[in-house]
């Protein structure tokens, strides 16, 4: 693994490495000195061509856990803003030595691009790109997940899949990158995924991917879920059509105060909702919802930075053939505490 | 007048792909034909082509060129663009209109005509615009650029969509006064704002927005149908996609008098290609699925579709060096055309040499009126000829084209057929796969006709 670009092409044995990983990683975020020197002398750029501060302070976090030296490079008041090509951009970070990029872009396929050119000779890491993916996301929700199935199940989470969890996704399919890094991860990971949402927000030719499809939220929910995940929905789709208001949208696809009890009244105790952030809340989830001990928000949150301190270390770190729970690790963990005391 | 280009005899020319023959070209006109022609005995000195092995075609007529000038002059000159289409075999090609400033004036395209023959590399046709600064709001002076030194016959709005069917209607009705023909790039623009491929499979796991295959078959259904009832004669630009074929041969089943062109890029390439998220990819209308590529081979067999046109586009590389979403649309085509249509229609056996030359030389020069391209090979017509090696393979390096677009999707692929010579008005533009000179017009001041 050289770049982190998508969850299409991650195979079963890598995600479970990440996973496996960003345990580990966990358990660092839990010790009283949070830092590791696995990637002192390091560079991470987070190349960031459209606002999203949560995603930035999370890489940032992880990164700094790591101990690597980070660059926040922002698209707007920068060179980019007065012109400058993603080229030259990327041939600016790769002069000054720039070990890693993780880049946010609002054109798909812009870190592939990065990856495929000889522009920039660092890993890649895609921190959402477009409607295209945004596999950090789905790799934390699936640590989620993992966590909350291992523990239904009674072992531990490492080195399990999710055979058998049930996934609904609700909600703006056609523009959600996190929608679509999530449906590939989860088939790689052996959940079964049902999308929920008004025929306008799924893409055509959605037929064709590995997870069912529903117009109805509340046959779906009755016919079993374990997590139900809702994604944002942007106010202003309602100016294109692709649903008549909010008001109606909420009523038919979102997680509101009905649904809530509908799962206590099918008995579904276990089922968590899930959500990626910002929350509209009132729309595609209700406040009951978000605050109710079901929800994994903030959970993700958490794991976020777990998951982003394991992709950065297993593609910085050189060592992508081993198994992730590397002595170097280990050793790393040990120095850590000595140093930063 | 024309001009003293020499005398060139060509021996054992396969012609269309047939039995080989002799051609004899003197002062621009194929003199002789036959077996056995000598070159002794001969007032003049003759230049002798052993063209054994060689197909012996009409010179190529493209409907669809983009040579960018005046405006664009670091992605292509007219200079630049002829070259390429020599090499590529061709004699004459239609320059569209979108330049800066457009080509909407008896002016421009007359400044376009001059260009192309102080180039003197193949007849330049330019495209006239349909509307004022392509903006789609008012016609343009049509008549003004039908009567000019350029007596423009074709008018497009290519790269946008006459979408308002009320102007559509008029510039149909009122090219009929000078036979022209208006080529309609079919694109309704609500249903493909800011799409960037191929609605589909592929779009949808790529999320890119998707540019549908009925946003080109809705308009092409709609401009049959006017012209039927206006009676007048359609072309629909680089048609992509199997509904549209199928529309096509319903309206010529009916008598439409439309004609329909394919690029030699949707012979070939399918939106799997756009998983790369290279831009040298990224065209309008976009490369379509596996069935809209056998359709459109299909279609260009049987007549459905009447011509090859390049929608040859070079661009500067910093419009394809970037992202996906912020690059130009278009690719380079007429150092390949030949290569591509042999690879995709001869050698499938969908075609033979001779609908090659009805495809790319005889059917074009219909549509643009041009008279004195895409004729046979007969003693007295004009000597628009060129010689193809099909045997030849070679690989596609953009770098070592005429052209100054390196924007080939070619790039790095193996095919075959190479143009040998290209003789325009009996002189050889290219000989030996190698450009040679330009036409020496016989007027000091090219361009005063």
């Amino acid at each position: 693994m050289k770049h982190l670009l998508s969850t299409e092409n991650l195979s079963l044995a890598n995600a479970i490495r990440i996973l496996d990983t960003a345990e580990e990683m966990a358990a660092v975020g839990d010790r009283e000195v949070k830092k590791l020197p696995a990637l002192r002398g390091r560079t991470v750029v987070n190349l960031f061509f459209e606002d999203s501060t949560r995603t930035r302070i999370s890489f940032e976090a992880a990164a700094k856990r790591l101990s690597a030296d980070v660059i926040n490079f922002a698209a707007r008041g920068s060179s980019v803003s007065k012109g400058e090509s993603l080229k030259d951009t990327a041939q600016t970070l790769s002069a000054m030595g720039a070990d890693a990029v993780v880049i946010r872009h609002w054109a798909s396929g812009a870190p592939h691009r990065l990856a495929a050119t000889d522009w920039i000779d660092a890993a890649v890491i895609n921190a959402g790109d477009g409607t295209h993916e945004h596999p950090t996301q789905a790799l934390l929700d699936a640590f989620t997940m993992r966590r909350h199935w291992a523990r239904l199940a009674g072992t531990g989470s490492e080195g399990a899949d999710l055979k058998g969890m049930r996934v609904a996704i609700a909600g703006d399919v056609l523009h959600s990158r996190v929608a679509r890094s999530n449906v590939w991860l989860l088939r790689t990971l052996g959940a079964e995924v049902t999308l929920v949402a008004p025929p306008t927000l799924l893409p055509i030719g959605v037929e064709k991917w590995p997870c069912k499809i529903s117009y109805n939220m509340d046959e779906t929910l009755e016919q079993g879920v374990d997590a139900v995940m809702m994604l944002r929905v942007q106010g202003e789709r309602m100016n294109a059509s692709f649903f008549p208001s909010t008001r109606e949208y909420s009523r038919r696809w979102g997680f509101d105060d009905n649904r809530l009890k509908a799962l206590d009244t099918l008995g579904m105790k276990d089922t968590i909702i899930m959500h990626p952030g910002p929350m509209n809340r009132g729309l595609e989830i209700s406040a009951a919802a978000a605050d109710s001990p079901r929800s994994t928000v903030l959970a993700q949150v958490r794991n976020g930075v777990s998951v982003r301190m394991a992709a950065l270390y297993l593609l910085l770190s050189g060592d992508t053939r081993e198994p992730a729970a590397t002595p170097a690790l280990a050793y790393a963990g040990t120095h850590s505490t000595k140093e930063s005391n | 007048m024309a001009a003293n280009t020499g005398t060139y005899l060509i021996r054992g020319a396969s012609i269309l792909g047939g039995e080989p023959a002799d051609l004899l070209i003197r002062d621009g006109v194929i003199a002789e034909t036959g077996t056995g022609l000598s070159a002794e005995d001969r007032a003049e000195d003759v230049t002798v082509i052993d063209a054994s092995g060689l197909v012996a075609l009409p010179g190529m007529v493209d409907v669809h060129t983009h040579l960018r000038e005046p405006g664009r002059e670091d992605a292509e000159t007219v200079e630049t663009g002829t070259r390429a289409a020599a090499l590529g075999g061709y004699t004459a090609v239609h320059a569209m209109a979108n330049s800066t400033p457009v080509a909407d004036t008896a002016g421009v395209v007359e400044q376009v005509y001059t260009l192309g023959r102080t180039a003197g590399w193949v007849d330049v046709r330019p495209v006239g615009a349909v509307t004022v600064g392509l903006a789609g709001e008012q016609l343009a002076e049509l008549g003004a650029m039908a009567d000019s030194r350029a007596r423009v016959r074709m008018f497009s709005d290519d790269g946008i969509c006459v979408h308002d069917p009320v102007l559509m209607r008029r510039a149909l009705e009122y090219v009929k006064a000078f036979d022209g023909v208006v080529a309609q790039h079919a694109q309704e623009p609500r249903l493909t704002a800011g799409a960037q491929m191929n609605e589909g499979e592929v779009s949808a796991v790529l999320g890119l927005a998707g540019w549908p295959a009925v946003a080109e078959e809705s308009i092409i259904a709609r401009d049959v149908l006017l012209a039927q009832h206006v009676g007048s004669r359609l072309h629909v630009c680089h048609v992509s996609t199997a509904g549209s074929v199928e529309i096509i041969r319903w309206a010529k089943e009916r008598g439409i008098n439309v004609t329909a062109e394919v690029t030699p890029h949707h012979l070939l390439l399918t939106d799997d290609l756009v998983r790369s998220y290279d831009p040298v990819f990224k065209v309008n209308p976009p490369l379509r699925t596996d069935a809209d590529v056998q359709a459109l081979r299909a279609g260009l067999a049987d007549g459905t579709i009447d011509v090859v046109g390049t929608d040859h586009a070079p661009h500067p590389s910093e419009h394809k060096e970037c992202e996906w979403a912020q690059a130009a649309m278009g690719m380079t085509g007429l150092e390949t055309a030949l290569s591509v249509v042999q690879h995709t229609m001869i050698e499938t056996g969908l075609m033979t040499w001779a609908d090659f030359a009805r495809v790319t030389s005889t059917a074009a020069a219909k549509i643009g009126r041009l008279a004195d391209q895409g004729r046979p090979l007969e003693a007295g017509e004009p000597a628009n000829v060129i010689l193809v090696d099909p045997a030849a393979r070679w690989t596609v390096d953009p770098f070592r084209m005429a052209t100054m677009g390196r924007n080939s999707p070619f790039k790095g692929r193996e095919l075959p057929g190479k143009v040998v010579a290209t003789f325009f008005k009996g002189h050889p533009t290219v000989l030996d796969g190698e450009l040679n000179t330009p036409y020496p017009y016989a007027d000091s001041t090219a361009g005063v006709a």
